[in-house]
C-alpha cells in the first residue's frame, strides 16, 4: 500500500510541471510581451522598461520559467499589476470563499445523489427509478448559470424570501448570512447530484446482479445488511467520481460565481481576465490545477486503500 | 489455400461477408436502425433538434423582423406583447427574432469545437492505441497533463489570453475536448485491436492501413461518434457560458449566451424575458444528451435481445 502510495505520488510530479509550463504557456500563446499590452500607449519606452524589468519580462523566456516556478514553490507569486498588492493574499481569501460554496454544495450534491441513486436502483424500473432518471438527466444538461438566474428570478425578484448576490457583510448575525449561501450551493449541488446519482445507480444494479448478492441473502441476512455489502463494493468508483467533482466545484464554479457576485477564485480570474492582470491569473489556473491534480491522487490512494485490486 | 489468396481473404472477408445474400440476421446498423424506430425518446429528441434547426437556419422564414434593429420605444416588452410574442430585449429588439437567429452563432460555437475534436483526437486516440510503444505512452502522458484542469477553467484561460471572439472561443473549447477524446478512442482502439478476428488479420499478413481501415475503424468509429455527440450537450452550455462571461461571441451579434447575460441586466424588469435565452440553452444541450443516450443503448450489442 505504502509503494503504491509513493509510486503514484511520484507520478505526479510530471504532471504537475507539465501544469506549470501550461499555464506559464498560456501567457504567452499570444505574440507580444504582455507589459506591451498592459501600458498606455502614450508611455515612454524607458517606463515600459521599466515595468518589464520591474515584473522580470525582460529576461528570455525559459529563465522566465525558472524564476516563476522557484518562486511559485515559495508561494510568492508577485504583485497584482492591477493593484500591486500581494497575488498570494487576494487568492487565499477568495480561494477560502469558493471552498465554502464547493463544501456545502458537495455535501448537499453527493448526499442527495448517493440516496436518489441508491433508491432507483432498488426500485429498478419502478416509477423512482424513472423519476429520478429524468431528474438527473435534466441535471446534467442544466447549464448552471442559467439555473442561478432561474434561482434568482424564483427566491429573489418575484418573492423576497433569498438574497440576489453577494456574500453579506461580516456584521450581520449567522443566520442571515447563511442565507446568502443558499442560492449558490444549490445551484453547484444541481450537477454533482445527477452525475453522482448516474453512477451510484448504475453501479448499484451491476453489484446486484452478481452472485454475492444473491449468496448473501441466501445466507439469511437481512436487507440493510446487504445494503451494506453493496455499499462497500460500490464505494471505489463513486469516490473516485466525488473527487472528481468536488475538483470541478472548486475550479468551475466561475460562471455561477459571476452570476451571484460572489467573492471567491472564479470571480478573481474573471477580474483577472478583463483587467489583464497576467501575475493573478497565473497564480489562480496554477493554484486551481494543482488542487484538482492533487484531489485526483488522493482519490487513487484513497481508492486503493478500500480495494486491493486498485494496488496495481 | 495458397498464401495469395489468404491474403486476399483476409482483408476482404469484413466487408464482405455484409453482403452475403444467405446471411439471414440482419447487419449490424440494420438492428441498430430498428432499436432506434422503436425509441419514442430519441425520435421526439431528434425531431426537437430538427426543429431547432429549422428556425435557426430557416430564421428569415420565421421572423419578418430584423434582428439587429430595435425600437427603443418598445424596449423590454414582456411575454405576449402585441407584434412581439417572447417580447423583446434591452434595445428593443424582437426576441423571438434574436432567439432564432442567435441560434445559429450558438450552435456554430458549440458543434465545430466538437468536430475539430473529432479529427484531431480521434486520429491522437487511434494512433495512440494501435501503435502504442512510446509514441503512444507520449500521446497520453501529454493529455494527463490537460486533464488536471477542470474543462471550464482551461477554456476561461485559454480564452482569456487569446482575447474575446467567437474564433478564439472555438479553438479554446477544441483544445479543451482534445483529451477526453483520445482518450475515449484510446480505450476502444486497444479493445478493438486485440480482438481475434483484428489479430487474425494481422497474423495473416494484412497491411497496417488495411486493418486499420478495415477492421479497427469499422469498430471504433461508433462509440467515439456517440461520445462526441454528447460531447455537443457539453459543448453548447461551455460556449454559451463563455460568451456569457463575455470572452465568446461579441456585441451586437445574437447568440444565446451573450443575450443571457444582457437580459440578466433587466431580470427585475422583465423577470420571465431575461430567463428565455437559457431555456433554449438548456433544450438544445438536453435533447443533445437524449439522444446520444439513445444511440448509445441502440448501439449496445449486449443490451439487445
Amino acid at each position: 500500500m505504502l509503494v503504491f502510495a509513493v509510486r503514484r505520488l511520484l507520478q505526479a510530479i510530471p504532471i504537475l510541471l507539465g501544469v506549470s509550463l501550461v499555464v506559464f504557456g498560456l501567457v504567452h500563446i499570444v505574440p507580444g510581451n504582455p507589459i506591451d499590452m498592459l501600458m498606455p500607449p502614450e508611455a515612454s519606452p524607458e517606463v515600459i522598461a521599466q515595468m518589464k524589468a520591474a515584473f522580470g519580462f525582460d529576461k528570455p523566456l525559459y529563465m522566465q520559467y525558472l524564476l516563476w516556478l522557484l518562486r511559485a514553490l515559495h508561494g510568492d507569486f508577485g504583485v497584482s499589476v492591477f493593484n500591486a498588492s500581494p497575488v498570494w493574499g487576494q487568492l487565499m481569501t477568495a480561494l477560502g470563499n469558493t471552498f465554502v460554496l464547493a463544501i456545502f454544495a458537495a455535501l448537499l450534491g453527493f448526499s442527495m445523489g448517493v440516496l436518489c441513486g441508491m433508491v432507483a436502483a432498488l426500485h429498478h424500473g419502478r416509477w423512482p427509478d424513472k423519476l429520478f432518471s429524468a431528474i438527473a438527466t435534466t441535471g446534467v444538461s442544466l447549464p448552471h448559470y442559467w439555473c442561478a438566474i432561474v434561482l434568482v428570478l424564483a427566491c429573489a425578484v418575484l418573492h423576497d424570501w433569498l438574497p440576489a448576490q453577494g456574500m453579506g457583510d461580516d456584521s450581520l448575525p449567522l443566520y442571515e448570512r447563511l442565507q446568502y449561501l443558499v442560492l449558490p450551493v444549490v445551484t453547484l449541488s444541481l450537477i454533482p447530484m445527477g452525475v453522482i446519482g448516474r453512477l451510484v445507480r448504475a453501479t448499484v444494479l451491476e453489484i446486484l446482479g452478481q452472485d454475492f448478492v444473491g449468496a448473501l441473502s441466501a445466507k439469511g441476512l437481512t436487507r440493510w445488511p446487504v445494503i451494506r455489502h453493496i455499499c462497500k463494493n460500490a464505494a471505489p468508483p463513486v469516490l473516485a467520481l466525488m473527487g472528481l467533482q468536488f475538483g470541478y466545484l472548486l475550479g468551475g464554479s466561475i460562471l455561477v460565481e459571476t452570476v451571484f457576485n460572489w467573492p471567491g477564485s472564479g470571480n478573481l480570474l474573471n477580474l483577472a481576465i478583463f483587467r489583464r492582470d497576467i501575475p493573478v491569473l497565473q497564480a489562480t489556473i496554477l493554484v486551481l490545477a494543482t488542487f484538482f491534480a492533487l484531489l485526483n491522487l488522493l482519490v487513487d490512494i484513497a481508492q486503493a486503500a478500500i480495494d486491493p485490486r486498485m494496488r496495481r | 489455400m495458397s498464401h495469395a489468396t489468404m491474403d486476399e481473404f483476409a482483408t476482404r472477408a469484413l466487408p464482405e461477408a455484409v453482403e452475403l445474400p444467405a446471411a439471414p440476421a440482419p447487419g449490424y446498423w440494420k438492428s441498430v436502425g430498428q432499436r432506434l424506430s422503436r425509441d419514442p425518446v430519441t425520435i421526439a429528441v431528434t425531431l426537437v433538434l430538427f426543429g431547432i434547426l429549422f428556425i435557426t437556419l430557416g430564421a428569415p422564414l420565421v421572423t419578418g423582423y430584423d434582428p439587429y434593429v430595435g425600437n427603443v420605444l418598445t424596449r423590454l416588452k414582456p411575454i405576449g406583447a402585441a407584434g412581439h410574442w417572447l417580447g423583446t430585449d434591452e434595445t428593443g429588439r424582437d426576441l423571438w427574432t434574436r432567439l432564432c437567429y442567435g441560434g445559429r452563432l450558438s450552435l456554430l460555437a458549440a458543434v465545430l469545437p466538437v468536430s475539430i475534436s473529432l479529427v484531431v483526437g480521434g486520429f491522437l486516440g487511434i494512433l495512440a492505441g494501435y501503435a502504442g510503444g512510446i509514441a503512444g505512452t507520449l500521446i497520453m502522458r501529454t493529455m494527463d497533463v490537460f486533464y488536471a484542469f477542470p474543462s471550464i477553467l482551461l477554456a476561461i484561460a485559454i480564452c482569456g489570453m487569446l482575447g474575446n471572439g467567437l474564433t478564439n472561443s472555438i479553438l479554446a473549447l477544441a483544445v479543451v475536448f482534445i483529451p477526453p477524446m483520445v482518450r475515449v478512442s484510446e480505450t476502444v482502439t486497444t479493445q478493438a485491436r486485440h480482438l481475434d478476428f483484428v489479430e487474425a488479420a494481422r497474423a495473416s499478413g494484412t497491411t497496417t492501413l488495411q486493418v486499420i481501415r478495415y477492421h479497427v475503424l469499422a469498430n471504433v468509429l461508433g462509440p467515439i461518434l456517440v461520445y462526441a455527440t454528447s460531447l455537443i450537450s457539453v459543448s453548447i452550455i461551455l460556449s454559451a457560458g463563455l460568451s456569457f462571461l463575455g470572452l465568446g461571441v461579441t456585441p451586437p451579434q445574437a447568440e444565446w449566451g451573450l443575450m443571457l447575460n444582457s437580459l440578466r441586466q433587466a431580470i427585475y424588469v422583465q423577470p420571465y424575458v431575461a430567463a428565455l435565452p437559457g431555456l433554449m440553452i438548456f433544450i438544445t444541450s438536453m435533447c443533445f444528451n437524449l439522444m446520444s443516450d439513445g444511440f448509445r443503448s441502440a448501439m449496445d450489442v449486449r443490451l439487445s435481445k
